[in-house]
Order: C-alpha cells, then sequence, then structure tokens
C-alpha cells in the first residue's frame, strides 16, 4: 500500500490519472436493464449532462455505469467513482463518498480510501469546478439513498 | 483619437486589477467612475422614493429619474416616453411577448432564428403552448448571419411577429435589421430587437431601423445591474398590456374590479423602480455618448479584426466566427472541453466565457454544443490581445487539467 501512496503523492501521476480517466473513461456505457436505477444530472449547470446508473441488491454496490457530456474534471471524477464504489455496501461507498466530499470541500479527509479519486485533492482551489468534481458523487449518493427507501 | 489609455483611467476595476484580463463583456462590463458617482450620489445626498414626492430630495429624485428616459430617448433617437424601464431584457422581451401576446390567435407566426438568446425564444415558447401560436425559424448561414433575400422567401401572411437580435450573442452575427423590417412591414408583421449586444457597441436608431420594439440591458453598456430598457412604438405601448400591475402604474380603481391604467411609459413601471439603477444607467449613455458610439464601433472593429487575424493563426485553436465584424471572438481549443479551457485561461486571470451562452439551439448551425467566447469592450487594447493569444496558444488537455496541481 505504501509503494501505491508514494505513487499517489506524484502531482504527474495525479495528471496523468485524470486525463487517462477523461480519455477512456471507465464504465462509460449505459444499461438496458431495469433492474438499474438511474439520475439524470442536468438541472445544476447548462454545461454538464450526465447519467448515472446504479445496480443495488440487498445493499451491495453491484455495478455503475455513467454516460454524457462533461468535462474533464465531471468525467474523469465519475470515472472514478464507478471503479471505487463497484462491490462495495452501500455503508462502505457512504464513508468513502463522505470522504471525498470533505476533501473537495478543503476539510479533513483519509486519503487512503479514496484510492485514484485524491487526484481532486485540489479542485478546492478552483471553486467554480468544484460542483464538477461532486456531480457524479452527488448522482451516486441519491441513488443510494432512493435503494435504501426501496429497501424499508 | 481614440485615447484608450485615458479612458481605462475612467474604470476603477481597471486601475485596481490591473491583473486581470477581461473579456467576458458580452456578459457584463466594467463601470466608469462616472456611474459610481451617479448611483452612489443619489444614495448619499437625495435619496428618496419616485413619484408625486412633497418635498425637495424626493423632486430630485423623480427629476433624475425622468430625466434617464430623455438622455436614452437620445441615445436610440426616439421620445422620452417610448422609453419604459424593466429590470433587464429578459424583462424586456417577457413584457414585449405578453403584450403582442394578447394581440395573436392560434395559428399565428412568430418568425426568428436558431441564434437566439434564451430570452427571445422562452416566451415565445410560452405563447406557442399557451395560445397555440406557430414558431418558425428563418435559415442563418455558418457564420449565424439571416441574410435579407433568406428572410423575404420565409416571409408570408402568417407572420405577424418577427423576432431577432440585432447581433448574436454567440456568433456576433450581425443581422441586416433595417432590410429585415422593411421587408416584414410590407407584411404587416410587427418588428421586435434584442439589442443586448448591440447596442453597447454601435450606434443604434430605432427610427432610421424602423423596428417597433427594441430591448436592451444597462449592465452590458457600462450602466448598473438590474435594468434594462423596453423601446416600444407609442402607439403600441399605449394599446399594449403590462405583465406586472400594482403600485404606479394605475391611474386609478375602485373595489368592483375596474382598473385605469396610467399611459405609457409608467403603466409599464408597477412598484418601486431601481431608481439608482436608472439614474445609473442615464450616466452610462452619456458617458457613451461623450465617447461617441460610431468612435466605439470603429476602434472595435480594429480591435476585433486584430484579435481575430492573430487567434485564426493559432493551430490548437477552431475558430468559429471569422467573417463577423462585430461581437465575441468564438472557439475552442482541440480536444479541449470548452470548461477546461475557460478554466485554464481562468487560472491565469482571463476571464472569459464558456459553455452554450444561453443559445442551445445554436448548435445544430455550428455543430458544436460549447463555446468559449471572447468579448471585448471599448476599454479593452491590442496589448490586451497580444497577452491572450500567448495563454491562448498554450491551451491543452494537458495544461487544463495541470492548473489543479
Amino acid at each position: 500500500m505504501s509503494n501505491t501512496n508514494s505513487l499517489l503523492a506524484d502531482p504527474e501521476i495525479l495528471r496523468e490519472l485524470i486525463m487517462d480517466h477523461y480519455q477512456y473513461p471507465h464504465n462509460h456505457k449505459l444499461k438496458e436493464d431495469d433492474r438499474y436505477m438511474m439520475k439524470h444530472m442536468a438541472s445544476d449547470s447548462c454545461i454538464d449532462d450526465i447519467k448515472v446508473q446504479a445496480k443495488i441488491e440487498n445493499g451491495v454496490i453491484e455495478d455503475i455505469c455513467f454516460d454524457g457530456v462533461a468535462c474533464t474534471i465531471s468525467t474523469a471524477s465519475t470515472s472514478m467513482m464507478t471503479d471505487l464504489l463497484k462491490g462495495k455496501t452501500t455503508a462502505e461507498a457512504r464513508k468513502i463518498m463522505q470522504n471525498y466530499f470533505d476533501m473537495v470541500d478543503a476539510k479533513e479527509y483519509d486519503g487512503d480510501i479514496l484510492e485514484e479519486a485524491i487526484a481532486f485533492k485540489n479542485v478546492y482551489r478552483q471553486a467554480n469546478r468544484i460542483k464538477c468534481a461532486t456531480i457524479g458523487w452527488r448522482a451516486m449518493e441519491e441513488l443510494i439513498e432512493e435503494s435504501e427507501k426501496g429497501n424499508e | 483619437m481614440f485615447d484608450v489609455e485615458k479612458i481605462r483611467q475612467d474604470f476603477p476595476m481597471l486601475r485596481n486589477r490591473p491583473d486581470l484580463l477581461y473579456f467576458d463583456n458580452a456578459a457584463t462590463t466594467y463601470k466608469p467612475q462616472a456611474v459610481i458617482d451617479a448611483v452612489c450620489g443619489f444614495w448619499t445626498g437625495y435619496t428618496s422614493n419616485v413619484e408625486r414626492g412633497d418635498y425637495e430630495t424626493a423632486v430630485k429624485a423623480d427629476r433624475a429619474y425622468d430625466h434617464t428616459r430623455e438622455i436614452i430617448a437620445r441615445f436610440i433617437n426616439c421620445e422620452p416616453k417610448e422609453v419604459v424601464f424593466t429590470a433587464n431584457i429578459s424583462h424586456s422581451l417577457n413584457q414585449i411577448a405578453f403584450g403582442i401576446g394578447r394581440w395573436l390567435k392560434e395559428g399565428d407566426v412568430v418568425l426568428t432564428t436558431e441564434a437566439e438568446h434564451a430570452s427571445n425564444l422562452l416566451p415565445w415558447f410560452r405563447l406557442q403552448e399557451e395560445k397555440g401560436i406557430r414558431i418558425e425559424y428563418v435559415k442563418v448561414d455558418r457564420q449565424g448571419v439571416c441574410h435579407a433575400e433568406d428572410f423575404r422567401r420565409a416571409m408570408h401572411e402568417g407572420v405577424k411577429v418577427v423576432s431577432m437580435a440585432h447581433v448574436t450573442n454567440v456568433l456576433g452575427s450581425l443581422q441586416p435589421i433595417k432590410e429585415i423590417a422593411a421587408i416584414a412591414h410590407e407584411y404587416g408583421a410587427l418588428v421586435v430587437v434584442d439589442g443586448a449586444q448591440s447596442v453597447p457597441h454601435r450606434p443604434t436608431d430605432v427610427k432610421d431601423l424602423d423596428v417597433d420594439f427594441l430591448g436592451f440591458s444597462s449592465h452590458k453598456m457600462c450602466g448598473p445591474d438590474g435594468v434594462g430598457v423596453l423601446y416600444g412604438r407609442y402607439d403600441l405601448l399605449q394599446k399594449m398590456d403590462p405583465v406586472f400591475l400594482g403600485g404606479g402604474m394605475n391611474a386609478r380603481f375602485s373595489s368592483d374590479g375596474s382598473i385605469i391604467y396610467k399611459d405609457a411609459p409608467q403603466k409599464f413601471e408597477a412598484g418601486t423602480p431601481n431608481i439608482e439603477g436608472v439614474i445609473g444607467l442615464g450616466a452610462a449613455a452619456e458617458y457613451l455618448m461623450s465617447l461617441g458610439m460610431e468612435n466605439i464601433q470603429a476602434y472595435e472593429a480594429e480591435l476585433r479584426a486584430y484579435f481575430a487575424e492573430r487567434i485564426a493563426k493559432l493551430d490548437n485553436i477552431e475558430f468559429y466566427n471569422p467573417d463577423n465584424t462585430s461581437g465575441p471572438i468564438t472557439f475552442n481549443a482541440r480536444g479541449v472541453f470548452a470548461q477546461d479551457a475557460a478554466g485554464y485561461l481562468g487560472a491565469h486571470n482571463i476571464c472569459v466565457r464558456s459553455g452554450n451562452h444561453c443559445a442551445k439551439i445554436l448548435h445544430e448551425v455550428i455543430g458544436t454544443d460549447q463555446t468559449i467566447r471572447a468579448s471585448l469592450y471599448f476599454y479593452n487594447t491590442k496589448e490586451e490581445i497580444d497577452r491572450f493569444i500567448e495563454a491562448a496558444g498554450n491551451i491543452t488537455l494537458e495544461n487544463a487539467i495541470g492548473i489543479f496541481f
């Protein structure tokens, strides 16, 4: 783990990660499957327009995917989110998400559990881009809330 | 001789923030000291409400407010009573569409273009939904220009309203409004002009253009925010119903529900208006006229040509409107999302705007959704353009992401 950590401290590597996730986003195709819930994020600004889908069963996030027109920060942060939260329980996902939101709000956070998403640690310096860095994550948060409501 | 260095001294924002390169003038403009003094003068010397004041400062406020009508009348060549103050041009266009909407019937056509700002489309969309009118679009070319011959072909007896921008907000296309108005009037259609991007930059003569309605915003011409103008031909204003009802716009009303409106323009100004804003707008129009609108237009044309020639040479830039002679320089950096590129420029203290600029249906014309708009005003300089070109040449995906590290 310490090896990975030192790599993730290198700004060059972090920049490459963002570029890579932007140019070749992971899980970047929506599914035609009604077991997936979907959240369309398009009303916040006139620029980003993305759809996030998740299959959550018995409190476990089995799959996440997304699609849409968005900037590098929106696309890459959402792509990393899909990698990071897939396979996690909703409780684990909530903990990771809270750390991520704390990081982009320049609060205290646990970097270790954020893995590649640590690449967005400086986004708070460009206040106008915080929305971009959180759009996919907020979609996922809402999907988890919906799934929990459904299970009650 | 247009002494831009001397003019720049009039603008506190330019003096206080020499680090910034402000190329977002199509969104809003900096304010000269004369406008700031006019607004503060009202706040510090004669704050009062307008209308029927029986004391000295109220009379002074009333006169200053109405004096702006005379200034605007000189500015666009109309009668002072044809000048209605609104909150912004969106308000002006909503009032116009609401008022005209009451004269239209199902199947009547509003003819416009696909290059319009949302504020000149959505109010008409509502009439389509509520009254069953029809919206038709006249063809524009790749630079967004609506040619008079295409316009003539699109005209027919069913068209009751023609509504378009004099200069469009994304591509800066200058529409031949005078010819368009003449053709529209042959068919008895009303002509509505969105002057948001034209009135601040060139002489405007509503009599010469022969338009029936014109809207524009104060803040895009060095005036305060929250004030717009609605010009209307007086006979039409007198016939038109106001959107807002309330104090200041009625002559009398009684418990049986009958209302007698005041005459235009007061009929359209319900409630306490933005008094300091209107006074500031008067100062802004006086300031522009002291520089001379012809001089402003000529200087900006020179700046734009200088800018266009240089940006066209950058290999990493796709430049969408090289042939237009007015309005913003609209572009993208190849392979970089517009907001990322604007963020890169922003991180270098260069202020531009990215997005679809409230013209969401334009992408069908230029083939892209998001663009960056660099828009100039008369206080910008060739040295600033040189600095911009240097930064724009460095917009790459790597550099755009690099600002986060």
